[in-house]
C-alpha cells in the first residue's frame, strides 16, 4: 500500500484555494495591489489620507476645547496644552440662538412642540407599516395648520412676528413649506406642459423655462425689492411669506421637469387603455398614469427636494437669518471673533446629516416600489 | 324629420351636452386660462404704475448713462468710479462669464477624473472619491463658497510673507499674483499662425476621414493637429523674435504692484463652484460609462480593435450621448450659482447692477429687469448650444 492515496476519477475532494487568493491577503492583492498603477494609486491615496486625517481629527476632537467663557479662555487652555484645536465652547454658548433664532424665550416650547408634530406627521407618510395609517394620514394632512398656529400664535397663543424666526427653525420652515407646496404645484405644471390644450401648454412652458433660466437668488431679490410694487397701493406682506412663495415656485418648476420625464416614460398604451375603460381625464391620471410616472421619478423628485433644502441657505442674502445666517451673525460678537471655521463645520455637519438621510430614504423607497424582476 | 333627429341625438338637455362636450370644454378652459393670465398681468402692471407714480419714479433706463461712482477691484476692462452704470454692468457681465468659463473648465476636468476613479478597481481610491462626492453633494454651495473664502483669507500669509514661487508667482491672502504678458506688435503673426493652425486641423480632420472612408488608411490626426495648433505658433513666436515681455509683480509697501492678480474672491468662488459641480459631473460620468453594456467592449475586442481605440471609438462616443444632457444642465447650474458671488463680495452681475447700482439709484424695477434678462439669455444660449451639440452626437437611426 503506497503513501499516496488513490482516487477513482472524479472523486477527489476539492482542495482549498491557494492561501494568497482568499481572506484578507487575497482581498488586498485583488483590490489594492493588482497592477503597478494600482500600487502607485494605493500608496498615493494612503499618503494623502495620512496628511489630511490625523490633523483634522486633532483639530476636531483631541485638541479641541469644549468649555470656556470666551475666545481668550479657549486660547489660554489650548496654549497650556500646546495645541491648536477647535473652540466648541462657542457653539455651546450659541446653540439656543442657532436653533430658535430670535424666537421669544418663554415661547420656545411651541417650536419644540411643532417639531414633534412635524415628526409625528412624517412617520405615516414615510413608512408603510404604521398601525392606523389611514387615520394618521388625516393627522398629517391637518398638521401644517397646527404647526402654523403654534409658530405664529393665535387661538390664545401669543402672536410671534415672523421677523423673530431664525436659525434651524427658519431652515425647517422654509425647507418643509417649499417641499409641501411645490410637489402638487410641480405635478400640475408637468401635466399642463404635456397637455393637449395649446394655451395651457404655452403658459406652463413659459413659466417653467423662465424660472429655470434665472438663479434663485435673483428671484429672492425680486421678492425682497420689487414685489411690493405689484401689490395694490397701501398693502404689503411679510418678507418670509414672499420668500416662501418664491422658493415654492422655484422648486415647482424644477419638479415639473422631473415629473414630465416620468410622464413621458409611460407607454402610450396606458393612456389608451384608460380611455378604453371610459375613464375621464382626471380619473385616468389619478388611477393609471400618475402612480406609475411618480414612481419612476422618485430619485429626481428627492434630488430636487435636497436641492431645495440646501438652497434655503440663500435667504441670508436678502436678510433672513437661517442656520447659516445665525452662525455668521454670531461671528460678529467681539468675545468670539475669528471662529468662522467652527460655525461652518457645525452647519455643514447639520446639512450633511439631513441631506444624506433624505438620499438614503429615496434609495429605500426605490427598492420598495421596484416591481420589476 | 327635424323633430325626430333631434329626439334621437338629444337624449339629454342642451346645456348638459354643451357642458360635457370635449371641444367646448377645452376651448372654455383655454379662454379661461388666458383671461385669468391677462387679468393678472393687467392687475399687477396697473398696481406697479400707480405705485411708481405715487412715489414719483418713472420706468426708464436713463440712469445707465449716469456715473456709477463706485469702484470694482476685479475687472477685465478699463473702469473707474466715474464710468457710467452700463459700464459697471459690463464689468459685472464679464466677471460672471470669467467665473462661469473657468469654473466649467475646471469642473469638467476634475469631474471626469473623479468619475473614472469612481469606477477604478482600486478599493481605496474608489471609497475616498465616494466620500468626497457625498460630502460635497450634501452641503449647500453657499457654505462651500464661504468656507473656501474663509480658508483663503485666514490661512494664506499676508503679502509680506507671501508664498513666493521663483519670484514670478506670489500667493497671499490678497490674491494670486502672476506676471502680466505685454504684447508687442509682432504678436499678431503668432495669433494668425494659431488661427491658421486651427483652420488647417479642421480641414485635415475632414480630409483624413474622407481618405479613411475611401481607402482605409489612417492618418495620425491627433498628433498632426496638435503640431498645427500648438507647435506651429510656438515656432512662429521664436521666428519673429519672442514678442512677449512679462511684467512681474513686486512687493511695494503692504501690497504687490504690477503683474496680473486673481483676487481671493474670484479664486474662492471659482474653486468652490468648480469643486461643487465636479462632484455632480463625476456621478454623471460614472452613470454614463456604466450605462454602456460590457458587450460593446467585447464586440470591439472581437473585431480586433486595440484596447485604447475601443475606449475612444466605441465606449466614449456612446457614453457621451448619455452624459451630455445632464452635463449641460450642470453647466447651467454653475453659471446660475455664480450669482452667489454677492455673499463674498465678488462683483458679478448681481453685485454690480443688481447690488450697488440698484441701491444707489433706487431703480429696483429696471435693475432687476436687466439682471433677469441677462441670466435668461445666458441660460437660453447655453442650452441652445448644448442642444445643437447633443443633436450632432445623437444616434442616427434608420
Amino acid at each position: 500500500m503506497s503513501e499516496q492515496q488513490s482516487y477513482a476519477p472524479g472523486t477527489h475532494p476539492s482542495l482549498p484555494p491557494p492561501a494568497s487568493t482568499v481572506g484578507i491577503v487575497g482581498w488586498v492583492r485583488e483590490n489594492l495591489l493588482s497592477s503597478t498603477t494600482n500600487i502607485v494609486i494605493t500608496i498615493l491615496t494612503i499618503y494623502f489620507l495620512w496628511v489630511i486625517i490625523p490633523p483634522s481629527l486633532n483639530w476636531l476632537f483631541f485638541d479641541a476645547v469644549f468649555q470656556g467663557a470666551d475666545r481668550n479662555e479657549c486660547r489660554a487652555i489650548m496654549k497650556e496644552a500646546g495645541a491648536n484645536g477647535a473652540c466648541w465652547a462657542f457653539i455651546g454658548h450659541r446653540i439656543e440662538l442657532l436653533v430658535y433664532g430670535f424666537y421669544p424665550e418663554a415661547e420656545r416650547w411651541r417650536v419644540n412642540l411643532s417639531f414633534f408634530v412635524m415628526l409625528a406627521a412624517l412617520v405615516p407618510i414615510l413608512f408603510d407599516h404604521v398601525p392606523h395609517r389611514k387615520k394618521a394620514l388625516w393627522f398629517s394632512l391637518v398638521s401644517p395648520v397646527i404647526i402654523y398656529v403654534l409658530l405664529r400664535g393665535g387661538f390664545g397663543l401669543e402672536p410671534v412676528p415672523t421677523a423673530n424666526f431664525g436659525g434651524f427653525m427658519l431652515t425647517m420652515v422654509v425647507g418643509v413649506t417649499g417641499i409641501v407646496v411645490s410637489l402638487p404645484l410641480g405635478i400640475l405644471l408637468a401635466l399642463g406642459r404635456i397637455s393637449h390644450l395649446p394655451a395651457v401648454r404655452i403658459v406652463c412652458v413659459t413659466f417653467i423655462e423662465f424660472i429655470r433660466g434665472v438663479p434663485l437668488i435673483t428671484l429672492l431679490f425680486v421678492a425682497s425689492t420689487m414685489l411690493n410694487y405689484f401689490l395694490p397701493p397701501g398693502t404689503s406682506f411679510d418678507l418670509l411669506l414672499r420668500v416662501l412663495i418664491m422658493v415654492s415656485l422655484f422648486a415647482a418648476a424644477y419638479l415639473a421637469e422631473v415629473v414630465r420625464g416620468g410622464l413621458q416614460a409611460i407607454p402610450k398604451g396606458q393612456q389608451e387603455a384608460a380611455d378604453a375603460m371610459g375613464l375621464k381625464y382626471w380619473q385616468s391620471m389619478r388611477l393609471i398614469i400618475l402612480p406609475q410616472a411618480l414612481k419612476i421619478s422618485i430619485p429626481g423628485i428627492v434630488n430636487t427636494f435636497i436641492g431645495l433644502y440646501k438652497d434655503t441657505t440663500l435667504v441670508i442674502i436678502i436678510g433672513l437669518f437661517d442656520l447659516l445666517g445665525m452662525g455668521k451673525a454670531s461671528l460678529a460678537d467681539v468675545k468670539w471673533q475669528g471662529l468662522s471655521t467652527e460655525v461652518y463645520v457645525t452647519v455643514a455637519v447639520f446639512f450633511f446629516i439631513s441631506c444624506f438621510a433624505m438620499s438614503r430614504y429615496s434609495l429605500y423607497l426605490e427598492k420598495k416600489l421596484h416591481t420589476g424582476h | 324629420m327635424e323633430a325626430t333627429s333631434q329626439s334621437t341625438i338629444g337624449q339629454k338637455p342642451l346645456w348638459y351636452r354643451i357642458v360635457n362636450d370635449k371641444e367646448t370644454r377645452s376651448v372654455a378652459l383655454q379662454v379661461l386660462t388666458l383671461a385669468l393670465l391677462f387679468g393678472f398681468f393687467f392687475y399687477i402692471i396697473r398696481n406697479a404704475v400707480i405705485n411708481l407714480e405715487t412715489i414719483g419714479k418713472g420706468y426708464s433706463f436713463d440712469f445707465l448713462w449716469e456715473p456709477a461712482s463706485y469702484d470694482i477691484s476685479q475687472r477685465l476692462i478699463e473702469y473707474d468710479s466715474r464710468s457710467p452704470h452700463w459700464r459697471a454692468t459690463l464689468v459685472g457681465i464679464l466677471n460672471t462669464l470669467l467665473v462661469a468659463v473657468s469654473g466649467v473648465i475646471i469642473a469638467t476636468i476634475v469631474g471626469f477624473v473623479m468619475g473614472v476613479l469612481r469606477l477604478s478597481k482600486n478599493w481605496l481610491i474608489n471609497k475616498v472619491v465616494y466620500c468626497y462626492i457625498e460630502y460635497v453633494r450634501n452641503v449647500p454651495v453657499l457654505l462651500h463658497i464661504l468656507m473656501v473664502h474663509g480658508l483663503i483669507i485666514n490661512t494664506l500669509p499676508r503679502p509680506k510673507n507671501a508664498i513666493n514661487i521663483d519670484d514670478t508667482f506670489f500667493l497671499s491672502n490678497r490674491g494670486f499674483y502672476v506676471p502680466k504678458p505685454l504684447f508687442e506688435p509682432a504678436m499678431w503673426a503668432v495669433f494668425i499662425a494659431f488661427l491658421a493652425g486651427i483652420g488647417f486641423s479642421w480641414w485635415f480632420t475632414r480630409y483624413a476621414h474622407k481618405v479613411q472612408d475611401a481607402t482605409g488608411k489612417i492618418y495620425p490626426v491627433f498628433w498632426i493637429s496638435l503640431g498645427a495648433i500648438i507647435v506651429f505658433p510656438i515656432l512662429v513666436y521664436f521666428i519673429v523674435g519672442q514678442p512677449i515681455t512679462l511684467e512681474y509683480a513686486e512687493l511695494k509697501g503692504f501690497n504687490f504692484k504690477g503683474g496680473m492678480v486673481l483676487r481671493p474672491e474670484y479664486l474662492a468662488l471659482t474653486l468652490a463652484l468648480a469643486l461643487y459641480t465636479a462632484a455632480f459631473i463625476a456621478e454623471i460620468v460614472r452613470a454614463g460609462i456604466q450605462a454602456i453594456s460590457h458587450g460593446q467592449t467585447e464586440a470591439g475586442r472581437a473585431l480586433g480593435i486595440k484596447e485604447s481605440r475601443i475606449m475612444s471609438l466605441v465606449i466614449i462616443p456612446q457614453a457621451l450621448r448619455v452624459i451630455i444632457p445632464p452635463l449641460s444642465s450642470q453647466y447651467l447650474n454653475l453659471t446660475k450659482n455664480s450669482s452667489l458671488a454677492i455673499a463674498i463680495g465678488y462683483m458679478d452681475i448681481v453685485g454690480t447692477i443688481g447690488g450697488v447700482s440698484l441701491n444707489q439709484t433706487g431703480r429696483e424695477m429696471e435693475c432687476m429687469t436687466i439682471v433677469l434678462a441677462l441670466y435668461l439669455s445666458f441660460s437660453l444660449l447655453i442650452s441652445a448650444f448644448m442642444n445643437w451639440y447633443n443633436k450632432k452626437m445623437k444616434l442616427v437611426e434608420r
